[in-house]
């Protein structure tokens, strides 16, 4: 199993031209295997969020070629980008995110309903499997500004995972959460990776979690330094 | 894409927005009611004020005008025919008002499909004797039972039964005005010179309130048989026949047809009432535009809720686009929430519009112009309520069009990045 190349980046370049060009990202190149588990690190301003906008093919704005399994993003349309997030990414950020005009249960099954895919009870039966499966399935009927961060996190970890995406993107998903609750987090993603064969790709700060990762790919002033 | 899930999210977002939905969907509703309420009104008094003329004007009149005869000698004459001939101050020979044939006419007419119904008139001068005094006044010989058919004329006799005057001889309906200055009651007997010096006793059978008050002070009516018997004609001695037609638009090409048919003169309507066709056409014009401009106010108060929900929305459209959410899924999301506050506030602004033009129509409006009118006069036409519902659609669809645009391009990165 992880031997698939999941995710591919060709010498990819990226500059800010304004007030005065930049240059964020140099010459990255690095491939990502199906059921790894990475880990992004570097210091603030190193470009690691930018690279993680791009992969996931939220920014188009760059030089150098993306492979999500093995196809090229370049040339696609915004429409073509927003189905391949919405099937083969899944993502959590720092802030969580979460509609607070949803339910719980409604913000896990929105990227399901958007896949159209599966029926609708089909696909609130597998949130309530993934919200069981977070331990935050008590929860389901309520909104999402009546939960703790923890709890948050979660429920955007199942989100991530409504349409069985083989990549999971993470910006700083420990960000703003306690102890306790990273390790949570943590134990959450390494079972996705071992046991789902799960592609994660975390960028992080917190250097506890990255050590406990698979893989780290370090970064300094817009260049892989260690991979 | 499942426009079900597109609802569902426009619906979420809204309600998340309850009270500014709620008063900008209520900017829709009171412009609309404005609208339906002010166009119904409006047109409603147009068709009443038109009313005042059309129902008592003949959409064809034929009679014989008098003028001087256009074959004179001279351009009959073989000798001076190939000259010009100038002849000055020409008089009319004959004063005959007469429509020839008048019987032959009417038959003809009656069989005509286009015909509504006609009444044939007369006129006679005369003069009513007020003690030493005599009033000059107008005898209107008419067809009681035609007359109040096509052009209501019972509508606008104040007192009395207008049936008398066929069934009571020598009988006459006076003009208000005409009675004031009398100073006469029903059932009295008013005395009358015709032009020919001859006396006549005509007994008042009621009044007659046109609501021009200087018609009213002339004007009288009687029978066709009384006034033929006051001007010293026989029985067939007919000076106008009124033809009342099914399409008014017909009026002056019929009028042309019935001058060559019957060689007599024929006039339509359009062209004796020319200056009514303007007024009430700036009339119309006027309310409308202040019926569109409310629902453009309308509009800018919609444009204005959805600029701001964007703006509060801006993390949600964020992680939509994220989670695989297309530019034009939420476009769409956008639109939906503009239609749906104008479908609702326009669904509620007729029927409050129609709620409202049922208060007008309630309240009282006593005119002495006006003898048949007691409310206000509304026009429930459905016409003004298709054309309200479409102007809420339009209009929203107008106002969201540009915010859903904008919610559109919102890149992700952006929001995401600025927190």
């Amino acid at each position: 199993m992880g031997n698939t190349v999941m995710l591919e980046a060709r010498q990819i370049n990226k500059s800010f031209h304004d007030p005065l060009t930049v240059k964020i990202l140099n010459d990255i190149t690095f491939t990502i295997s199906s059921g790894e588990f990475v880990s992004v690190t570097g210091k603030s301003g190193c470009g690691k969020s930018t690279l993680l906008y791009i992969l996931s093919t939220m920014d188009t704005d760059y030089e150098g070629d993306v492979f999500i399994e093995q196809e090229i993003m370049r040339g696609k349309s915004e429409k073509e980008l927003a189905g391949v997030r919405n099937k083969k990414i899944g993502f959590v950020f720092q802030f969580h995110y979460l509609l607070n005009e949803f339910t719980v249960l409604e913000n896990v099954m929105l990227p399901g309903l958007k896949l159209g895919a599966s029926r609708e009870e089909e696909v609130k039966e597998k949130a309530m499997g993934l919200l069981k499966e977070l331990d935050i399935h008590p929860l389901f009927n309520k909104y999402a500004n009546q939960l703790s961060g923890g709890e948050k996190q979660r429920v955007a970890i199942a989100r991530a995972l409504i349409n069985s995406p083989g990549i999971i993107m993470c910006d700083e998903p420990t960000g703003n959460l306690d102890k306790k609750n990273s390790l949570i987090v943590f134990g959450i993603f390494k079972k996705l990776a071992e046991e789902n064969h799960q592609t994660l790709l975390v960028v992080t700060h917190d250097e506890e979690f990255a050590r406990n990762s698979h893989r780290i790919i370090e970064m300094e002033d817009g260049r892989i330094i260690n991979k | 894409m499942n426009i079900r899930l597109i609802c569902r999210i426009a619906i979420a977002l809204l309600l998340a927005r309850r009270k500014q939905t709620i008063i900008a969907a209520i900017g829709v509703t009171f412009s609309i009611t404005m609208f339906i309420a002010l166009l119904s009104f409006m047109s409603g008094l147009n068709d009443l004020l038109d009313g005042i003329m059309l129902n008592r004007t003949a959409h064809v009149r034929i009679y014989n005008d008098i003028k001087p005869n256009l074959k004179q000698p001279v351009t009959v004459s073989k000798e001076f025919r190939n000259s010009y001939n100038f002849i000055r101050s020409v008089k009319s020979v004959s004063n005959r008002q007469e429509i020839y044939n008048s019987g032959a006419i009417m038959q003809a007419l009656k069989k005509d499909k286009r015909v509504k119904g006609l009444a044939p008139k007369i006129t006679a001068q005369v003069f009513f004797i007020n003690g030493s005094v005599d009033i000059t006044g107008i005898i209107n010989g008419i067809d009681v039972q035609a007359e109040s058919k096509l052009f209501h004329f019972s509508d606008y006799v104040t007192d009395g039964n207008p049936l008398d005057l066929k069934n009571v001889p020598n009988s006459i309906i006076l003009g208000q005005g005409l009675a004031d200055n009398l100073k006469v009651n029903i059932g009295d007997v008013v005395q009358i010179t015709t032009v020919q010096q001859q006396l006549f006793s005509l007994k008042i059978m009621g009044f007659f309130k046109s609501g021009v008050k200087e018609l009213d002070e002339v004007q009288s009516f009687a029978s066709v048989s009384t006034t033929q018997k006051i001007s010293g004609k026989a029985d067939n001695y007919i000076t106008d026949i009124q033809v009342k037609l099914y399409n008014i638009k017909i009026a002056p090409a019929v009028a042309k047809e019935y001058a060559r048919l019957f060689q007599a003169d024929a006039e339509d309507i359009q062209t004796a009432n020319a200056q009514f066709e303007t007024g009430s056409f700036i009339r119309t014009l006027i309310s409308y535009l202040v019926g569109i401009t409310l629902l453009i106010v309308a509009g800018f108060g919609i444009y204005n809720i959805l600029n701001m929900l964007i703006y509060e929305k801006m993390d949600s459209i964020a992680i939509l686009k994220a989670t695989g959410f297309s530019g034009s899924d939420v476009n769409r999301i956008f639109i939906v929430i503009a239609l749906s506050i104008g479908i609702v506030g326009g669904l509620f602004g007729l029927l409050f519009g129609f709620l409202f033009s049922l208060i007008i129509d309630q309240i009282p409006f006593v005119t002495a112009s006006l003898p048949t009118v007691r409310t206000y006069p509304i026009n429930y036409s459905l016409a003004f309520y298709i054309i309200g519902a479409l102007f809420s659609i339009v209009t929203t669809l107008f106002a969201g069009w540009a915010p859903a645009r904008k919610a559109s391009k919102i890149d992700p990165v952006i929001i995401i990045r600025g927190k």
